[in-house]
């Protein structure tokens, strides 16, 4: 069941709570090998495939374009680049249907394939990758675009930035694969083993990790055996492939780490708070491919399935390939289309029309039948009956957060701890009365982030007006200061007249120019914002606002812990 | 191609309110088939006259509250407050006083409330009590089961008698009832008696009344498969029949001459039913593990306490309701630590 390294001779597994049995539905789309998606003639690349900025465009409409150039230059910190999936021309940079669950579109850059499939000039592989410094593969990791392919889709580079914080102490490889219908990772492991091996002793490496652990949930037998096999012949140190329970959501990050680990990742951290490190098996693929050939993400396997498409499968596919034409080469459309969901059953959104482009983030195309998916139908009152609780993996009353949230009092849901919610779809799948309660608690969510965006934009108002006070404040002084001046110099001109001279006081002279100092440091500490306020004239009432100001904040630790934590967003 | 959109998830679901209601009725079927068996054909007109009485009120409410009526009574939930009420009370219960209860117990216990998942209190429960007290007489005259009955009541004696009040000629109420094994020990151990002089009456089985314990045992079967079916968990009724056994065998061994042995308990009176139907309710049950562990065993508690100290034979109808007032405020202090959390509740 597992691969016996160094000593150890038997893992102790650790349950999470809640969690379901679901069936499975992989087989339908892992009888055949994973294909090669045909070259479509156009290639839509949104600019935000990840999680951070989005990406800034750095070619022209026109363009012609190699197979592998940077096309867009990530920008801040937490952002990804974006890399011509095939050479071509770039006929178009504009806003596009892209897959995301608002249904808004976004900017693309979108590429007519020449079919030449052309490379540009890549970067070195680094083979002895071992010889270099570690900052110099993390850059490499970065550049060539990689995020995670599990559904975060987070910069991996950024993950593995050293230095926050605690080291790591162990590197977990997500192969769970939970979700109902999906079978990319497993076709990966099953197929491209030893190239996820590959990748794992890199980011073994460079995390520096003593531990590593590859979970995959037991009805992947095939890929389990696979993985085992590179590994034995990659030998890495204290690495294990470790068979687990197949229960939904055992694929969740904070799921996964609790399984093999029995550690629980603290409220609103992330697992790097307890030395770990988590990776989905397709990114530890990407990250093979970037280190040892100096390729950036440009494709990624992607399960067609459903009754609704004629043979589900997997397919290797081109970034930015319309989803239509996937489904094309799965077979097209039966009768039975009706819901296109991009994810599995319980976490996917669904996309009105196929026009979208797959992007870094698309693991599956779930192409539903009314069996498969039907309609939600009327929700009936809550019987209280406690079901979504007991599915809950993260303990939640889902109950008593549905019912604050109907009654919009945002404040309690978060009390009932909102925002640890995974959104992972076990209490609305169990729920009796059919009662949609993860798009309520989505809805609260939103409302929160709304509120606390109001909140930042007033607290903004608040010192924009305080700024305007020490800017009148600041003029208020430079008159004051221009009338000294001008008192001074009518001073000095009967003193003139009179024929004695400043160099007679000196000491006034220095007091005066002191003065002036001091009120024209005044004035720019002011301006900078930094000034102690203007409190030497204020009546009551003022003065009473700016206590209640200060209290308000010195408040926020406390209210922290109700306010919608930074961590939810991400 | 044009595809809707919805939220996530997608699945087909496997539960629904109609199918745990379905799933409570058949299980209620052993143990209504055994009391039909040992006590005539009363319950089985009282079950079919209460749920049409109950279909009716809820329907009748549900058109004055303007609420669509049909997915409402297709939830089955009236049907099975019905059919609770109607094994609770005695089979000979006049026809009128068997609508009065459903209907309060409906139309005020539940609608009043606000329907199905608002109401505080378990509306069987509610209607039973209201009868119990309004007429204490007709409300523990029961039957004797059928192997200690030497004139059972036919179909048609038994309908005239719940609609007629007439009994058939040559029988006198007092022959034809009898007080449940409860009142009569309760009544028996007021009058000083030693429970060894007690159990010498045919009327005693291995641990209850005759025909009564049997019927306990079917109850329990009922229970056991919506375990097995995850309609309830085992929290409740765990809860529930632990703390009776506990109390009864503290008192029992502190004075076996004036304290039945544990078992006693469960397979008397209401104890199984309500340990697996009633007090499993989840409208007015706590919700959280532990605090379901705290809401039977109270129900447990104070079941054994009005029986024994209280002024009524059997007490699970009013264990159950001081329950459920606790319910909220056992909910409320029994959060489950939430995941990646230290400690309980909102930290
Ligand atoms: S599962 Fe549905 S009906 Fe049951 S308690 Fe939760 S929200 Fe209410
Ligand atoms: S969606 Fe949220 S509340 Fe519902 S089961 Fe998942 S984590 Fe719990």
């Amino acid at each position: 069941m597992y691969y016996p390294s160094d000593n150890t001779t038997t893992r102790r597994l650790y349950r999470f709570p809640g969690g379901l049995h679901l069936p499975d539905n992989k087989a339908q789309s892992t009888g055949a090998a994973c294909r090669k998606a045909l070259l479509p003639e156009r290639l839509i690349l949104p600019l935000q495939q990840h999680i951070g900025a989005p990406a800034k465009v750095l070619v022209e409409r026109g363009e012609r374009v190699l197979k592998g150039q940077l096309i867009a230059l990530q920008q801040g910190r937490i952002s990804a680049p974006v890399h011509a999936p095939s050479s071509g021309t770039v006929i178009d940079i504009s806003e596009q249907p892209v897959p995301h669950p608002s249904g808004l579109p976004a900017l693309c850059i979108t590429i007519e394939t020449d079919g030449l499939e052309q490379w540009q000039e890549l970067p070195q592989p680094l083979g002895d990758y071992r010889n270099h410094d570690p900052a110099e593969i993390v850059a490499r990791i970065r550049d060539a675009g990689i995020v995670g392919l599990g559904g975060a889709s987070f910069p991996t580079g950024v993950k593995l930035e050293p230095g926050a914080g605690q080291p790591v102490t162990t590197l977990i490889i997500n192969g769970a694969e939970c979700e109902p219908y999906i079978t990319c990772d497993d076709m990966l492991m099953r197929e491209q083993a030893p190239r996820v091996i590959a990748g794992v002793a890199i980011l073994k490496w460079l995390s520096g990790a003593r531990e590593c652990l590859i979970g995959i949930e037991d009805n992947k037998p095939q890929a389990i055996a696979a993985m085992q096999q590179a590994l034995e012949q990659h030998r890495i140190d204290g690495c294990e492939v470790v068979s687990i329970p197949t229960r939904y959501p055992s694929g969740g990050e904070r799921q996964l780490i609790r399984v093999l680990t029995g550690k629980e990742v603290p409220s609103g951290q992330i697992p790097a708070r307890i030395g770990i490190l988590c990776n989905n098996v397709g990114t530890a693929a990407a990250v093979a491919d970037a280190v040892l050939e100096g390729k950036p993400l440009i494709s990624r396997y992607l399960t067609v399935t459903g009754e609704g498409c004629a043979n589900p499968c997997n397919l290797e596919v081109l970034i930015g390939t319309p989803v239509g034409e996937l489904i094309a080469q799965a077979g097209g459309y039966t009768d039975k289309a009706s819901r296109l969901i991009m994810g599995g059953p319980m976490m996917g959104f669904t996309l009105e029309h196929d026009r979208v482009p797959a992007i870094k983030a698309s693991n599956c195309l779930l192409v539903a039948s009314t069996r498969e998916a039907p309609d939600p139908g009327r929700a009936s009152a809550c019987i209280r009956c406690g079901q979504c609780a007991l599915a809950c993996p993260v303990s939640l009353l889902p109950q008593q957060m549905y019912w604050y949230a109907r009654a919009k009092d945002l404040e309690k849901t978060q009390e009932y701890n909102l925002f640890d919610c995974i959104e992972c779809g076990c209490c609305s799948h169990v729920c009796p009365a059919h009662i949609p309660l993860v798009q309520y608690f989505r809805y609260a969510k939103n409302e929160s982030w709304d509120q606390e965006r109001e909140r930042k934009k007033s607290e903004l108002a608040r010192q924009r007006h305080e700024a305007k006070s020490a800017r009148i404040e600041r003029m208020e002084a430079e008159k004051k200061a221009r009338m000294q001046k001008k008192k001074a110099a009518l001073a000095k001109r009967p003193a003139l007249k009179k024929g004695t001279s400043t160099q007679g006081d000196p000491k006034k002279a220095a007091i005066e120019e002191a003065m002036k100092r001091a009120a024209e440091k005044k004035a720019r500490l002011a301006e900078e914002g930094v000034a102690p306020k203007n409190t030497d004239n204020l009546n009551a009432a003022q003065q009473r606002q700016i206590d209640q100001a200060d209290a308000r904040r010195g408040e926020p630790g406390v209210q922290g812990a109700s306010e919608p934590t930074t961590s939810g967003k991400d | 191609m044009q595809f809707a959109t919805i939220t996530s998830p997608h699945s087909d679901r496997p539960n629904s309110v109609t199918s745990t209601m379905l799933w409570v009725i058949i299980a209620l079927l052993p143990g209504t088939v055994a009391m039909s068996w040992y006590f005539g054909w009363g319950i089985l007109i009282h079950m079919v006259l209460a749920s049409v009485v109950a279909l009716a009120c809820e329907a009748a409410v549900l058109k004055l509250r303007g609420r669509p009526v049909r997915p409402a009574l297709g939830d089955l939930s009236a049907v099975v407050t019905a059919l609770l009420f109607a094994i609770a009370v005695p089979p000979l219960l006049p026809w009128w006083m068997m609508l009065l209860g459903v209907a309060f117990a409906i139309i005020v216990a539940k609608h009043l409330y606000g329907g199905i998942g608002y109401n505080p209190f378990n509306p069987a429960m509610v209607g039973y009590v209201l009868l119990l007290v309004s007429y204490p007489v007709e409300m523990t005259s029961w039957l004797p089961p059928s192997i200690l009955n030497e004139t059972p009541l036919d179909f048609i004696q038994t309908l005239s008698v719940i609609f007629g009040g007439a009994l058939p000629a040559g029988l006198t109420w007092d022959a034809i009832t009898m007080a449940t094994p409860l009142d009569q020990m309760r009544t028996l151990l007021n009058q000083n008696m030693m429970i060894s002089e007690i159990r010498q009456s045919p009327l005693w089985g291995d641990f209850g009344g005759r025909g009564w314990e049997w019927v306990g045992n079917w109850y329990l079967l009922g229970g056991v498969i919506l375990l097995y079916k995850r309609v309830i968990s085992w929290h409740i009724p765990v809860a529930m029949l632990g703390a009776v056994l506990v109390f009864a065998m503290f008192f029992h061994v502190l004075d076996q001459e004036a304290h039945p042995f544990g078992l006693f308990h469960i397979f008397s009176g209401a104890t199984l039913l309500g340990a697996f139907f009633i007090a499993t309710d989840p409208v007015s049950a706590a919700t959280t593990k532990r605090g379901q562990l705290i809401y039977g065993a109270g129900i447990g508690a104070l079941t054994y306490i009005i029986r024994r100290w209280g002024g009524y034979p059997d007490a699970v109808a009013f264990a159950v309701l001081l329950m459920n007032m606790a319910a909220p405020m056992i909910d409320y202090y029994t959060q489950p630590r939430v995941f990646g959390h230290r400690s309980g509740g909102d930290d």
